[in-house]
Protein backbone atom coordinates (compact mmCIF):
# COMPACT_ATOMS: atom_id res chain seq x y z
CA UNK A 1 0.00 0.00 0.00
CA UNK A 2 1.55 2.93 -1.11
CA UNK A 3 1.31 6.19 0.03
CA UNK A 4 -1.29 7.56 -2.71
CA UNK A 5 -3.67 5.17 -1.82
CA UNK A 6 -3.67 6.54 1.50
CA UNK A 7 -4.33 9.37 0.62
CA UNK A 8 -7.25 8.46 -1.52
CA UNK A 9 -8.04 6.36 1.19
CA UNK A 10 -8.41 9.68 3.36
CA UNK A 11 -10.02 11.99 0.99
CA UNK A 12 -12.95 9.00 0.36
CA UNK A 13 -13.34 9.15 3.77
CA UNK A 14 -13.51 12.71 4.12
CA UNK A 15 -15.60 13.07 1.07
CA UNK A 16 -18.22 10.59 2.63
CA UNK A 17 -18.40 12.24 5.93
CA UNK A 18 -19.03 15.73 4.54
CA UNK A 19 -21.41 14.13 2.06
CA UNK A 20 -23.39 12.60 5.10
CA UNK A 21 -23.25 15.34 7.01
CA UNK A 22 -25.02 17.38 4.25
CA UNK A 23 -27.75 14.68 4.21
CA UNK A 24 -28.36 14.72 8.44
CA UNK A 25 -28.22 18.36 7.90
CA UNK A 26 -31.30 18.47 5.86
CA UNK A 27 -32.77 16.56 8.01
CA UNK A 28 -32.21 17.99 11.44
CA UNK A 29 -32.40 21.87 10.62
CA UNK A 30 -35.39 23.91 10.99
CA UNK A 31 -35.31 26.11 8.46
CA UNK A 32 -35.36 26.75 4.76
CA UNK A 33 -31.95 28.89 4.65
CA UNK A 34 -30.10 26.79 7.60
CA UNK A 35 -31.22 23.66 5.23
CA UNK A 36 -29.38 25.52 2.01
CA UNK A 37 -26.42 25.86 4.45
CA UNK A 38 -26.37 22.53 5.39
CA UNK A 39 -27.19 20.64 1.95
CA UNK A 40 -25.03 23.05 -0.42
CA UNK A 41 -21.47 23.52 1.87
CA UNK A 42 -20.84 20.33 2.86
CA UNK A 43 -21.79 18.71 -0.95
CA UNK A 44 -19.74 21.28 -2.38
CA UNK A 45 -16.89 19.98 0.03
CA UNK A 46 -17.23 16.52 0.39
CA UNK A 47 -17.31 17.13 -3.66
CA UNK A 48 -14.04 18.54 -3.71
CA UNK A 49 -12.54 15.50 -1.74
CA UNK A 50 -13.81 12.66 -3.82
CA UNK A 51 -13.29 14.28 -7.32
CA UNK A 52 -9.31 15.26 -6.06
CA UNK A 53 -9.33 11.39 -4.90
CA UNK A 54 -10.58 10.56 -8.48
CA UNK A 55 -7.82 12.77 -10.27
CA UNK A 56 -5.03 11.08 -8.15
CA UNK A 57 -6.25 7.75 -9.50
CA UNK A 58 -5.75 9.52 -12.39
CA UNK A 59 -2.80 10.87 -12.13
CA UNK A 60 -1.06 7.68 -10.64
CA UNK A 61 -2.47 5.74 -13.89
CA UNK A 62 -0.97 8.65 -15.63
CA UNK A 63 2.30 8.26 -14.49
CA UNK A 64 2.81 4.41 -13.99
CA UNK A 65 1.47 2.13 -17.08
CA UNK A 66 -1.56 3.58 -19.45
CA UNK A 67 -0.72 7.26 -20.13
CA UNK A 68 -3.96 7.65 -22.28
CA UNK A 69 -6.37 6.65 -19.79
CA UNK A 70 -4.98 8.39 -17.12
CA UNK A 71 -4.78 11.90 -18.55
CA UNK A 72 -8.12 11.60 -19.75
CA UNK A 73 -9.38 10.38 -16.38
CA UNK A 74 -7.77 13.20 -14.78
CA UNK A 75 -8.39 16.24 -17.12
CA UNK A 76 -12.42 15.48 -17.33
CA UNK A 77 -13.09 15.13 -14.03
CA UNK A 78 -11.04 18.42 -13.41
CA UNK A 79 -13.65 19.57 -15.62
CA UNK A 80 -16.31 18.16 -13.60
CA UNK A 81 -15.16 19.50 -10.60
CA UNK A 82 -14.90 22.61 -11.98
CA UNK A 83 -18.57 22.59 -13.40
CA UNK A 84 -19.97 21.04 -9.41
CA UNK A 85 -18.22 24.67 -8.10
CA UNK A 86 -19.71 26.96 -10.68
CA UNK A 87 -23.22 25.89 -10.50
CA UNK A 88 -23.82 25.14 -6.92
CA UNK A 89 -23.17 28.01 -5.10
CA UNK A 90 -24.77 30.36 -7.57
CA UNK A 91 -27.90 27.48 -7.70
CA UNK A 92 -28.21 27.88 -3.85
CA UNK A 93 -28.06 31.65 -4.09
CA UNK A 94 -31.27 31.38 -6.35
CA UNK A 95 -32.97 29.50 -3.78
CA UNK A 96 -32.31 31.42 -1.31
CA UNK A 97 -33.74 34.35 -2.97
CA UNK A 98 -36.46 32.51 -4.43
CA UNK A 99 -37.57 31.28 -0.72
CA UNK A 100 -37.37 34.45 0.65
CA UNK A 101 -39.27 36.79 -2.01
CA UNK A 102 -41.99 33.56 -1.99
CA UNK A 103 -42.72 34.70 1.81
CA UNK A 104 -40.94 32.00 3.62
CA UNK A 105 -39.41 33.39 7.25
CA UNK A 106 -36.61 32.07 9.05
CA UNK A 107 -37.45 30.23 12.00
CA UNK A 108 -37.22 32.46 15.32
CA UNK A 109 -36.62 35.92 12.88
CA UNK A 110 -37.96 38.97 14.42
CA UNK A 111 -37.46 41.64 12.28
CA UNK A 112 -37.08 41.47 8.27
CA UNK A 113 -34.33 43.96 6.89
CA UNK A 114 -34.62 42.66 3.86
CA UNK A 115 -38.53 43.51 3.44
CA UNK A 116 -38.20 47.09 4.49
CA UNK A 117 -38.08 48.63 0.82
CA UNK A 118 -39.01 45.86 -2.04
CA UNK A 119 -37.13 45.74 -5.25
CA UNK A 120 -39.58 46.49 -7.65
CA UNK A 121 -38.30 46.16 -11.50
CA UNK A 122 -40.55 49.25 -12.68
CA UNK A 123 -39.23 51.74 -9.93
CA UNK A 124 -35.53 50.96 -10.14
CA UNK A 125 -35.61 52.39 -14.00
CA UNK A 126 -37.79 55.31 -13.39
CA UNK A 127 -35.25 56.19 -10.63
CA UNK A 128 -32.54 55.55 -13.27
CA UNK A 129 -34.17 57.41 -15.71
CA UNK A 130 -34.85 60.27 -13.26
CA UNK A 131 -30.79 60.02 -12.36
CA UNK A 132 -29.50 60.18 -15.49
CA UNK B 1 -9.47 -5.38 -0.71
CA UNK B 2 -10.17 -5.28 -4.19
CA UNK B 3 -9.95 -1.31 -5.75
CA UNK B 4 -13.85 -1.92 -7.24
CA UNK B 5 -14.69 -2.83 -3.84
CA UNK B 6 -13.52 0.08 -2.02
CA UNK B 7 -15.48 1.94 -4.79
CA UNK B 8 -18.59 0.08 -3.92
CA UNK B 9 -18.20 0.72 -0.31
CA UNK B 10 -17.94 4.47 -1.03
CA UNK B 11 -21.11 4.59 -3.34
CA UNK B 12 -23.15 2.63 -0.81
CA UNK B 13 -22.43 5.57 1.55
CA UNK B 14 -23.23 8.02 -1.11
CA UNK B 15 -26.55 6.02 -1.54
CA UNK B 16 -27.36 6.79 2.10
CA UNK B 17 -26.97 10.49 1.92
CA UNK B 18 -29.24 10.42 -1.36
CA UNK B 19 -31.64 8.74 0.96
CA UNK B 20 -31.90 10.53 4.02
CA UNK B 21 -32.25 14.02 1.57
CA UNK B 22 -34.80 12.33 -0.19
CA UNK B 23 -36.88 12.01 3.51
CA UNK B 24 -36.54 15.97 3.45
CA UNK B 25 -38.06 15.49 -0.33
CA UNK B 26 -41.05 13.76 0.71
CA UNK B 27 -41.48 15.45 4.13
CA UNK B 28 -40.72 19.07 3.13
CA UNK B 29 -43.42 21.27 4.42
CA UNK B 30 -42.73 24.03 1.73
CA UNK B 31 -41.89 24.07 -2.03
CA UNK B 32 -38.52 25.63 -1.38
CA UNK B 33 -37.46 23.03 0.80
CA UNK B 34 -37.77 20.34 -1.39
CA UNK B 35 -35.62 22.13 -3.91
CA UNK B 36 -32.63 22.36 -1.29
CA UNK B 37 -33.32 18.55 -1.22
CA UNK B 38 -33.22 18.06 -4.95
CA UNK B 39 -30.01 20.14 -5.29
CA UNK B 40 -28.08 18.21 -2.64
CA UNK B 41 -29.27 14.80 -4.48
CA UNK B 42 -28.24 16.68 -8.24
CA UNK B 43 -24.53 16.66 -6.15
CA UNK B 44 -24.35 13.50 -4.52
CA UNK B 45 -25.99 11.50 -7.94
CA UNK B 46 -22.63 14.21 -10.36
CA UNK B 47 -20.03 13.23 -7.86
CA UNK B 48 -21.25 8.92 -8.11
CA UNK B 49 -21.23 8.81 -11.58
CA UNK B 50 -17.69 10.19 -11.25
CA UNK B 51 -16.80 7.37 -9.01
CA UNK B 52 -18.65 5.27 -11.30
CA UNK B 53 -16.04 6.20 -14.06
CA UNK B 54 -13.67 5.96 -11.86
CA UNK B 55 -14.08 2.22 -10.91
CA UNK B 56 -14.78 1.22 -14.34
CA UNK B 57 -12.28 2.64 -15.75
CA UNK B 58 -14.73 4.21 -18.50
CA UNK B 59 -14.77 7.67 -18.85
CA UNK B 60 -17.93 8.20 -20.39
CA UNK B 61 -19.76 8.52 -16.91
CA UNK B 62 -17.75 11.26 -16.33
CA UNK B 63 -19.31 13.10 -19.38
CA UNK B 64 -22.50 12.59 -18.60
CA UNK B 65 -21.75 13.88 -15.01
CA UNK B 66 -20.41 16.97 -16.39
CA UNK B 67 -23.75 17.29 -18.62
CA UNK B 68 -25.95 16.11 -15.65
CA UNK B 69 -24.09 18.94 -13.57
CA UNK B 70 -24.91 21.87 -16.14
CA UNK B 71 -28.25 20.11 -16.89
CA UNK B 72 -29.56 20.60 -12.96
CA UNK B 73 -28.21 23.97 -12.42
CA UNK B 74 -30.21 24.80 -15.71
CA UNK B 75 -33.78 23.40 -13.59
CA UNK B 76 -32.86 24.58 -10.27
CA UNK B 77 -32.50 28.13 -11.65
CA UNK B 78 -36.11 27.64 -13.55
CA UNK B 79 -37.72 26.33 -10.42
CA UNK B 80 -36.47 29.10 -8.24
CA UNK B 81 -37.51 31.75 -11.12
CA UNK B 82 -40.57 29.78 -11.07
CA UNK B 83 -41.24 30.32 -7.63
CA UNK B 84 -39.97 33.53 -6.80
CA UNK B 85 -42.91 34.71 -9.30
CA UNK B 86 -43.33 37.20 -11.77
CA UNK B 87 -42.33 37.59 -15.24
CA UNK B 88 -40.10 34.84 -17.11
Amino acid sequence: MSLIDIIVYIFFTLGIFFNLLAGFGLLRFPDVYTRLHAGTKCTTFGSIFICGSVILIGLRMWLTGNPDDGSILTIHTVIALIAILLTNPTGAHAIARAAHRSGVKPVGAVIDELAGNPVKKASSKKKEVEKE
Amino acid sequence: MNEITTFLVVLGFLLLAVVIALIRVIKGPTAPDRVVGLDTINTIVIVSMVIFGAAFRDVIYIDVAIVYALLSYISTLFIAKYLEGGEF
